[in-house]
């Protein structure tokens, strides 16, 4: 009897949780789809321009979606090497006191509000690209630089861990061939713990593409295509929460329909993490 | 010499010459402190940071603890460890692993290190149509011989084998034991074991361990027919250990 009572808690439970995927999901497509039968889904995401006060108003996002790829790219650029080596030192290098400290200030990292980054990024680096490079600062790659540090805690944990996971042994057996210190890292320890370190690359990119606030604060936010790094960017994210308040009719239906395409990204980074997870159940094959 | 781990006394005084081109094999009861000596011998026990070791050992008559490059001196002592260790990669870039890291590049040179150290360890059969498969989807015997091949692919002097039939069948074990006595001819052996049977079949000389101590040691034909010391008798005769 007690038995059954747990069991049927668990599957309450388990049962909120799917059913809140299941209403997002069915929300988010159905809010898109009178803006998509309105403007057209090609035109919708290829569209350079979007003008929702015009008339007639225009709405296209493909410098949103430029512009998103753009900033996770960049964040990948800074956040995945930076990221992996530590995770390497945190595993293989760090002598033990400093290993503490170090998880705290990791797990600190990934504490911090998003508005604090922002922050960050507006006081420090913003100036610091205005001051020594063309434009006013607000660019792609401060927000590049902003997510890259981002993502790191991600980053950092997760392949922190599966690169613990690997079994001492392998590490071993590189060192009694007579292979330095970094060659067994490199190419035994960290080809074995792969699919953990892309599980955490992925997962950073899923949180670098959804980041909204530190974007917004930091990207300038004009509607271009922006030719140099330098320049300004709008991606996805900033334009829902930049015309969220105030907009109506298509030009609302248009903005629940970009959350739609920025979901569609996040579906399709899980389905790269469903084929990494599989892979790495047939290690080595 | 003598080895510490911290403030525990893990070998007392050992002293031990291993000849060239014969098989020594190390035996005693669980925690005497085979492996220990065993690491020592290519400096695996410089990973363990409370690991102290005083006196000397040498390789054809050169201070392996003085100024020399560890990785050199690994490289020339080859290591088998208990348990089978494939990395979780092919079998051919398993074997591959060494003579790569050492720098050899060229496709035809590890083609041929790769076959031959394969059929030195008597494996090459077994696995030739599958050189590109996971080296984990082989049997536990053949990932022994596949690590037994992975360090003749260096071009070692001296192979240190830990219990490298402890987790096998019989059959795979013979197998093992008919490559060891073949290889002896080439290389220096050094192998632990816990089966009596097997230090007595292929061993030429046998060092008896109790304690961190080596109690004795000399040909393993004397020990095993004519031990001088009671400890070593009761042991091989299995009345303690
Ligand atoms: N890394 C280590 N740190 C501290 N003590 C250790 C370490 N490795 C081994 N020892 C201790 O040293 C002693 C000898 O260990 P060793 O592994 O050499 O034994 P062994 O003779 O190989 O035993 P077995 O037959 O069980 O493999 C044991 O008492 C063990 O507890
Ligand atoms: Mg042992």
């Amino acid at each position: 009897m007690k038995e059954k009572i747990a069991e049927y808690f668990f599957l309450i439970c388990s049962l909120i949780s799917i059913g809140a995927v299941a209403l997002i999901c069915f929300f988010i497509f159905r809010g898109a789809y009178p803006a998509v039968q309105t403007v057209g889904l090609w035109p919708f995401l290829t569209g350079g321009l979007w003008k929702p006060t015009d008339i007639p108003p225009l709405f296209g996002i493909f410098n949103m979606i430029v512009g998103s790829v753009y900033v996770t790219a960049g964040a990948c650029l800074i956040g995945v090497p930076v990221g992996v080596f530590t995770a390497v030192y945190m595993a293989k290098y760090c002598p033990q006191k400093i290993y503490a400290g170090m998880s705290q200030l990791v797990s600190l990292l990934a504490g911090i509000p998003s508005i604090i980054y922002g922050f960050f990024g507006m006081m420090l680096i913003v100036p610091f690209i205005a001051d020594n490079f063309s434009g006013n600062g607000n660019s792609v790659l401060a927000a590049s630089i902003v997510l890259g540090v981002m993502v790191l805690p991600t980053i950092i944990k997760v392949s922190e861990v599966s690169l613990k996971a690997v079994p001492k042994t392998y590490y071993e057996g590189a060192l009694a061939l007579g292979a330095t210190k970094e060659q067994s890292i490199f190419f035994v320890l960290i080809p074995a713990a792969k699919s953990g370190i892309l599980t955490g690359i992925v997962l950073g990119i899923g949180r670098a593409i959804g980041e909204t606030m530190a974007v917004v604060m930091v990207a300038g936010n004009a509607n271009i295509l922006p030719e140099t790094i330098f320049k300004s960017v709008r991606t996805l994210t900033a334009n829902i929460v930049l015309e969220m308040g105030y907009a109506s009719g298509t030009h609302f239906d248009a903005i629940v329909a970009t959350g739609a395409v920025l979901f569609v990204f996040i579906l399709l980074l899980n389905l790269v993490l469903g084929v990494i997870n599989k892979g790495s159940k047939t290690a080595g094959t | 010499m003598n080895l510490h781990y911290g403030a525990f006394h893990a070998l007392h005084n050992v002293n031990l010459g291993i000849d060239e081109n014969e098989i020594t094999a190390f035996i005693g009861p669980s925690g005497c402190g085979k492996s220990t000596l065993l690491k020592s011998l290519n400096r695996m026990n410089d990973l363990v940071q409370t690991c102290r070791i005083t006196g000397k050992i040498t390789l054809d008559g050169e201070d392996i603890y003085g100024n020399i490059d560890v990785n050199m001196l690994r490289k020339r002592m080859g290591m088998v460890f208990q348990k089978p260790n494939p990395f979780p990669m092919s079998i051919y870039d398993n074997v591959a692993y060494g003579p790569r890291t050492h720098g050899i590049k060229k496709k035809s040179e590890l083609d041929r290190i790769v076959e031959e150290s394969l059929k030195n360890a008597a494996i090459w059969d077994e696995v030739k149509d599958r050189l590109k498969k996971s080296a984990l989807a082989v049997s536990g015997g053949q990932q022994q011989r596949l690590c037994i091949a992975r360090a003749l692919a260096v071009k070692p002097e001296v192979l240190l084998l830990d219990e490298p039939t402890s987790a096998l069948d019989p059959i795979s074990t013979v197998k093992i034991e008919d490559l060891l006595l073949e290889l002896r001819e080439r290389y220096t052996i050094v192998i632990v074991t816990h089966n009596m049977g097997q230090a007595a079949r292929i061993s030429d000389k046998t060092a008896f361990f109790l304690h961190g101590e080596i109690v004795e040691s000399g040909l393993t034909m004397d020990i095993f027919s004519n031990p001088s010391d009671r400890k070593t008798e009761d042991y091989i005769t299995g009345r303690f250990g």
